[in-house]
């Protein structure tokens, strides 16, 4: 009961440096460009317009809305990647501080993983524009967009606290991770149609990775104006659940070494 | 806890492994593991330390060099965690140990009041009152609004230094002199710390300087090698450990 109650006051009383944390992520990401956080839309338009040059045009795949077929699916992976990557050295790379003043330690994973996710967000704007001038329909499936994207923002945060525990006793992690993350990249279709590949019968490879899932949805939910594939909605948050309980144990049980290997 | 009681130690032991090639990857692990040449070069830097301070009591913890009073000093403010044994606190808590830990240089020296407000536990609303008051103190005028990266060492102390004590902490923890800043500044922090001494605040105050633990406190404990050799009135424990270093 009393410790419940401590865990609580330590929560809210580091709140505040929760709040100054991300703003801070967010701030310094930009300072000293001219164009300041107006890269956070430039910079996936950018992206969007090679990917569809290179796979709509050369390999002739394009139909007038594949722009924003894979503007989504780019926007969701590279949430998660930069998402992971930064929660990843948030432990290791604030070392010096760890060592000095105490501080919960989740608290850098965590205001990692938020700042990433409201970089998303605001990102999240060039879609918007680029499904208007495609002429996009909205439907009312719109409204279920939000679903995956809390799916994923779950399952970033459980595998940051997964791979920073792990990178602070072994460096590899960083690298390994780096490789992963380009495996589920391929894996996501994020700029080849999934069909080709289900009617190949090799559609198990979506079946098993739950970022490309919430990409699925979300693009039921405002591309295609359909519903979510429950199945895939499910199974995602049921592992995205899964994910984030064995990062928060093995981060608790494992925080008190962090110091000594630092 | 007995209520009059505002930091107790108890049993504390603190571990640390010291092996020379620290194994930090995976593929090195693995081989080591399987030849099972894991070895851990055990050093324990604190064994069995207890000890209380009573409310407004100033306690002096007197040390060679790698006694062990730093890694004490850190278990009390809650950076690190003992293997063995528990200390508790009661009240505020203001560590003036590493001023300034968490600035962050490309942050103007406004933006990491906030930010370091933050991280000692302040909410936005008391930095929101305290901010002018901090900005006097620290005599930084203009500079506040330049990125810290571009301060003196000087400066950035003396900012860490008026955030930290802005607060009125209930325990004070101390490590050697507060070398802050010039000779003026020094001078203000001094009776900074002084006014708090007035109010009756606790404090944990390292130094092997026997001359400043005399002035300032009235008990003190002798580490030695990681263990409490003596605790008592200062001016009994200032004999012993005379003796232990003449």
């Amino acid at each position: 009961m009393g410790k419940a109650k401590q865990i609580v006051k330590n929560f809210t009383k580091y709140n505040n440096l929760l709040y100054e944390l991300v703003k801070k992520n967010i701030k310094l990401k930009y300072r000293r460009s001219y164009l300041g956080i107006l890269w956070t839309l430039i910079e996936p338009l950018l992206t969007m317009i090679v990917l569809t040059i290179v796979f709509g045009t050369f390999f002739n795949k394009g139909t007038k809305q594949f722009p924003v077929y894979v503007l989504t699916g780019r926007l969701l992976f590279s949430f998660f990647q930069s998402a992971t990557k930064a929660g990843l050295k948030s432990v290791s790379g604030n070392a010096s501080m760890i060592k000095k003043v105490y501080v919960p330690k989740y608290i850098y994973v965590v205001s990692s993983v938020v700042s990433n996710f409201f970089i998303f967000l605001i990102s999240l704007v060039v879609l918007v524009g680029v499904a208007v001038v495609l002429k996009v329909e909205p439907t009312i499936y719109l409204t279920q967009a939000w679903i995956p994207l809390i799916i994923l923002f779950v399952m970033s945060l459980g595998t940051s606290l997964i791979l920073a525990t792990l990178s602070v006793f072994f460096r590899d992690v960083e690298y390994i991770w780096g490789v992963a993350c380009m495996l589920v990249m391929y894996a996501s279709a994020i700029f080849y149609p999934v069909e080709k590949i289900i009617k190949s019968g090799k559609g198990w490879v979506f079946n098993i990775n739950p970022v490309y899932m919430c990409i699925a949805n979300f693009r039921d939910s405002v591309l295609y104006g359909v519903p979510m594939n429950m199945y895939y909605c499910v199974l995602s948050a049921g592992i995205a659940v899964v994910l984030l309980v064995i990062g928060m144990v093995l981060f608790y049980k494992k925080q008190d070494d962090f110091i000594l290997y630092l | 806890m007995k209520n009059n009681v505002a930091i107790k130690v108890k049993n504390v032991g603190m571990r640390f492994n010291l092996s020379q090639d620290r194994v930090d990857n995976l593929k090195e692990y693995m081989i080591r593991f399987l030849k099972r040449d894991l070895h851990f070069n055990e050093f324990w830097a604190l064994r069995e330390i207890n000890f209380e301070v009573k409310k407004g009591e100033r306690l002096g913890v007197l040390g060679l060099n790698g006694s062990g009073k730093s890694t004490l000093l850190k278990i009390v403010s809650g950076v690190l965690k003992p293997t063995t044994g528990y200390v508790q606190t009661k009240g505020k808590l203001a560590p003036l140990l590493e001023l300034g830990a968490g600035f962050s240089q490309e942050y103007t020296g406004r933006e990491n009041i906030y930010l370091y407000g933050a991280v000692l536990g302040y909410s936005k609303e008391f930095l929101d009152e305290k901010f002018d008051e901090i900005v006097d103190f620290s005599e930084l005028g203009e500079f506040i609004d330049v990125p810290i990266k571009n301060y003196s060492s000087g400066m950035k102390s003396r900012l860490g230094f008026s955030i930290a004590t802005v607060v009125e902490p209930e325990i004070l923890i101390l490590d050697e002199v507060l070398s802050v800043g010039d000779k003026k500044f020094r001078r203000k922090s001094e009776k900074k710390i002084m006014d708090m001494f007035d109010k009756g605040v606790t404090v944990l105050f390292v130094s092997h300087s026997l001359e400043q633990v005399q002035r300032i406190c009235d008990r003190a404990i002798i580490l030695d090698g990681g263990h409490l050799v003596a605790k008592g009135p200062v001016d009994k424990v200032a004999r012993i450990y005379k003796n232990m270093t003449e």
